[in-house]
């Protein structure tokens, strides 16, 4: 039992450190802001929380177990209302998205 | 292992200054600020593992408050040009959004 | 029973940030507990529907491992185009019609949209959520409104 939740924290963390490695990349590497929060959306609320998931598997059942399910949860609930509040204030801002010209999707109720 | 993923924290982390250096409007510069924040709350809880002292729990929990509340601050400090006053805040006009 | 239920978890965020279980501490953490349910609920006025959402406890239980598995799904997808060579993304805007009643259901759909990797609510008004999407594909897959159905299913508790 020990043993399995050891190579399940483990495998938690190696996930969660692939997404954030990849997010943080496509931060780079995407062409316009609201491309780049998509990928921030790759790393902020999930690769983080799988590498914390993982470490909730390696702490056993302990207080820290708790503060880490906390710290999940807690992240869960704020990043999508900083990246809502983001891209809100960069749209009233006038920084227009970049779109794909090949026909308009924005009428599709 | 747990220093596997602090480097590859770190490595994100790098990745995502590049970003917030570059980055071609204030609000990609938010953005990545915003996620070195994440990413530092992660960082600390890793090496608190990785040094075997769970305290650094408190202070990442701590952070991951105010990591988001310095965002939202920010960004409603370049919206409105201040802070504003919570009592006002409902039936005051909003200005118009710059070009 | 909204004040008694903030009680509970205030003070075992308490407990959770303390881990001292002397008495003293213990009485200042309820002490202080009290204080703040007085505070948001007399002074503020925000212990309502909207700042304590209590009663969706037990549809939270069926709605969160649903959206937990459309995250790691669309997460799997954005990483794969990022690492694509030839970055195929096709970003778009999409209106998404609201179904819910409330502002607490109207929320949790557009924090729900924001939170899935690939979609993004950019503008949300009382009908509609202004979408913005990484792929066309995604576009779709929120136009036909699954999230939008479970979305009202988890606001309308007891």
């Amino acid at each position: 039992m020990n043993l399995v939740a050891d190579i399940l924290g483990w495998a938690f963390i190696a996930a969660g450190s692939f997404f954030t490695v990849v997010g943080a990349f496509g931060l780079v590497r995407m062409p316009d802001l609201y491309t780049r929060l998509h990928a921030s959306g790759v790393l902020d609320p999930f690769g983080v929380s799988l590498i914390l998931i993982g470490l909730m598997f390696q702490a056993g059942l302990t207080l820290v177990t708790v503060k880490l399910a906390f710290l999940v949860v807690l992240l869960m609930f704020t990043s999508p209302v900083a990246c809502h509040a983001l891209a809100r204030a960069a749209l009233h801002r006038g920084v227009k998205p970049l779109l794909d010209d090949k026909g308009d999707a924005s009428s599709k109720h | 292992m747990f220093a596997a993923a602090a480097i590859a924290l770190l490595v994100a982390l790098g990745l995502t200054v590049a970003r917030a250096w570059l980055g071609p409007t204030v609000f990609d510069r938010v953005l990545g600020a915003n996620t070195v924040g994440t990413l530092a709350v992660c960082l600390m809880a890793v090496y608190g593992f990785l040094t075997e002292r769970p305290e650094f729990l408190d202070v990442a929990i701590v952070y991951a408050l105010l990591n988001v509340l310095s965002t939202l601050a920010i960004l409603k400090f370049f919206r409105f040009g201040s802070l504003g006053d919570p009592e006002d805040e409902e039936d005051a006009p909003r200005p118009e959004a710059r070009p | 029973m909204r004040h008694v239920s903030l009680l509970i978890a205030l003070s075992a965020f308490w407990l959770l940030l303390s881990g001292v279980f002397t008495p003293f501490l213990l009485a200042a953490g309820l002490g202080s507990a009290l204080l703040v349910v007085w505070f948001t609920d007399r002074r503020m006025k925000v212990l309502d529907l909207e700042g304590h959402p209590v009663h969706l406890t037990r549809n939270a239980l069926t709605y969160w491992p649903w959206l937990l598995w459309e995250i790691v799904k669309s997460g799997w997808d954005v990483s794969k185009r990022i690492l694509h060579p030839r970055l195929p993304i096709s970003p778009c805007l999409v209106r998404v019609a609201t179904s819910q009643k409330t502002d607490v259901g109207r929320v949790i759909y557009a924090n729900s949209i924001t939170l899935t990797p690939g979609t993004i609510s950019l503008e949300l008004s009382d009908s509609e959520i202004l979408v913005h999407a990484l792929t066309r594909e995604g576009a779709e897959g929120l136009a036909t409104g699954d999230m939008d159905r479970r979305a009202t299913a988890f606001e309308a508790a007891l």
